[in-house]
């Protein structure tokens, strides 16, 4: 039977507010156990929670993002369930009021199209605490310093029809809450995190099939991978005339393969209420417009931009549009040289392998982009070649100059890179070789015209290696007029 | 309407509270009673009242973000079981 797949993809974003939702605890990655956890967080009794509105702001802002609807009256509600890292015994989240209502983004397909996924809905939360199995012998080690950090959850419809699909959505929204600057997408800490609803149904069936969820996938890779092992399982079971268990699963990347987080035996009622603490949060047209105000270019905007405007391949433009970071850079490399398609070929090579190679990120990188710039500027007023300019290139990365663009002239001048572009000075080089090797000579003269393109190239190398850095075109011109000088 | 025995066993274990066969048959009966409350309300007709969120009719306050809280670990840690290393420790969980 041809089967069909269906994916809704849950992604919580982290907000990046200083503080945490509901209390003036910091948020700070990496500090020392329960050090960043409050009477507030820890839930002690007599505690007030109070909203953050910056959290409020970063969620209406993803909002209009997304083209959705903003509430204009949002609701916490309290979500009941007993878990060590949960301290409060349940968590704060909007049921029925969310922040933000229904949007779309729209993702780009393998063959260059776009497809349009709804986005249900956006609501505000607070993360959990951490639980550590290891090093506390028979008992489990709670970090609450995460509990209460913000949390939009932001819940796709069922549209995505292959792991490629979902992949390229959960990428597409790493890129629009990292442009918003609202997360800052580290998901190695987990920044973001996508729990994947997968279900198959028979193709032209309208109803869905029961679906498993995969939880807490946290790399763009893993999303794909997990989803097709996921499918794959489910594929097996039903041609086997099997039947789907409703279920939570995790995914082993190690292994490649989902297994079953053991379900209860009494199913979970998450038994929510409005949070009695908390007061409907009421925003109003004048408040959703200021914020929309603060809106910057979009990825989407931006690569049509770079498409547009500059002439750029849409595959190229997609790539650097991908990462707020990456496209500041390329187009900060790309005013500085005036020239963008030249910016994207380095960004998208040398810059894009020396990263890759260091594996750093673009804010790591010893080159700025104003020191790039002006590598390109001298390749475009004939004082480098590429060669020299990739040499100029690797000494920075090497640190073998400092953060200024002066160091980019001092680098060519100490290497001895400039270009000789001097007609004179090369006529004098060309000369010599011709004479040098008369026998070059003769053979090319015996060539026909048509074939004289091609045995002009030995004289090149030899008039580079007699005095290197010189300027390739020039030595070119003259290479020609003086051989055709000589018939 | 009426809780059947495994029913408030079960909100029972949701609810964390542990219950014994008295208690059950005495919480079947308060609990039932309860939802019979609810049916009370349920049947009066609310087709005109907006679902009331909150009691009070006042609006969310909003914090400015910035970090006022400083690192009392040591303090709130007192009133912990047990502690290692700046952890709280509980029982072994694992999924």
């Amino acid at each position: 039977m041809e089967w069909e797949v269906v994916i809704g993809l849950e992604i919580h974003a982290q907000l990046a507010t200083k503080s945490k939702i509901f209390s003036g605890a910091s948020t700070q990655y990496g500090a020392e156990a329960n050090t960043q956890a409050c009477a507030v967080d820890l839930g002690l009794p007599g505690v007030l929670p109070v909203f953050n509105e910056e959290a409020l702001r970063m969620a209406v802002k993803f909002g209009l993002a997304i083209d959705a609807d903003i509430g204009k009256k949002s609701v916490f509600d309290r979500k009941n369930y007993f878990y060590p890292d949960l301290p409060k015994g349940y968590q704060t989240t909007q049921l029925h009021h969310p922040i933000v209502g229904m949007g779309h983004i729209d993702i780009e397909l393998d063959d260059g199209s776009t497809k349009r996924i709804n986005v249900t809905r956006a609501h505000l939360e607070e993360d959990a605490g951490k639980s550590v199995h290891e090093g506390f012998g028979s008992m489990s080690g709670i970090d609450l310093n995460r509990a209460g950090t913000p949390l939009v959850e932001i819940v796709s419809e069922p549209e995505m029809r292959s792991a490629k699909e979902a992949a390229a959505y959960f990428r597409k929204m790493h890129s629009i809450v990292t442009y918003l600057g609202i997360c800052d997408g580290d998901l190695s800490q987990g920044s973001m995190r996508c729990d994947c609803n997968v279900s198959l149904r028979p193709k032209g069936q309208e109803e869905f099939g029961t679906r498993t969820e995969i939880k807490n996938v946290n790399s763009f890779r893993n999303v794909e991978r997990a989803i097709e092992s996921e499918i794959e399982r489910q594929m097996d079971i039903l041609e086997d005339g099997g039947s789907i268990v409703q279920e939570t699963r995790l995914y082993d990347a190690d292994k490649n393969e989902t297994r079953s987080m053991r379900s209860k035996e009494v199913a979970n009622d998450y038994r929510y209420f409005p949070c009695p603490d908390l007061l409907p949060v009421i925003i109003d047209d004048n408040y959703i417009e200021a914020v929309r105000e603060t809106l910057p270019e979009l990825p989407d905007d931006k690569r049509a931009r770079f498409v547009k405007d500059h002439g750029l391949s849409v595959n190229d433009a997609a790539v650097l549009a991908s990462d707020r970071e990456l496209a500041h850079y390329f187009e900060t490399v790309a005013h500085s040289a005036n020239d963008y398609k030249l910016a994207a070929n380095w960004v998208q090579g040398d810059v894009s392998a020396a990263l890759n190679r260091l594996e750093i990120s673009i804010s790591e990188l010893a080159v700025s982009a104003e020191q790039l710039g002006h590598i390109l500027k001298l390749i475009k007023d004939n004082t480098l070649n590429t060669g020299g300019a990739r040499e100029v290139f690797n000494a920075l990365l090497e640190g073998k100059g400092d953060d200024t663009v002066a160091s980019v002239d001092k680098l060519v001048d100490s290497l001895g890179l400039k270009q000789v572009s001097d007609t004179g000075a090369i006529e004098a080089i060309v000369e010599k070789v011709l004479a040098d090797n008369p026998k070059l000579v003769e053979g090319y003269l015996n060539t026909p015209e048509d074939k004289r393109a091609k045995a002009i190239g030995p004289f090149i190398g030899l008039t580079r290696k007699a005095a290197a850095g010189v300027n390739p075109q020039v030595v070119m011109d003259v290479l020609k007029k003086k051989l055709s000088e000589l018939g | 309407m009426a809780l059947d025995q495994q029913q408030v066993r079960d909100i029972a274990e949701l609810a964390r509270l542990q219950l014994d066969d008295n208690q059950i048959a005495e919480y079947q009966k308060n609990l039932s009673s309860i939802l019979d409350l609810v049916d009370q309300l349920s049947a009066v007709d609310t087709s005109s009242v907006e679902p009331m969120a909150h009691p009070l009719d006042a609006v969310q306050r909003l914090r400015a973000d910035a970090v006022t809280e400083e690192n009392q670990r040591d303090h709130f840690q007192q009133c912990a079981p047990q502690t290692e290393n700046g952890y709280y420790l509980v029982p072994r969980v694992v999924e």
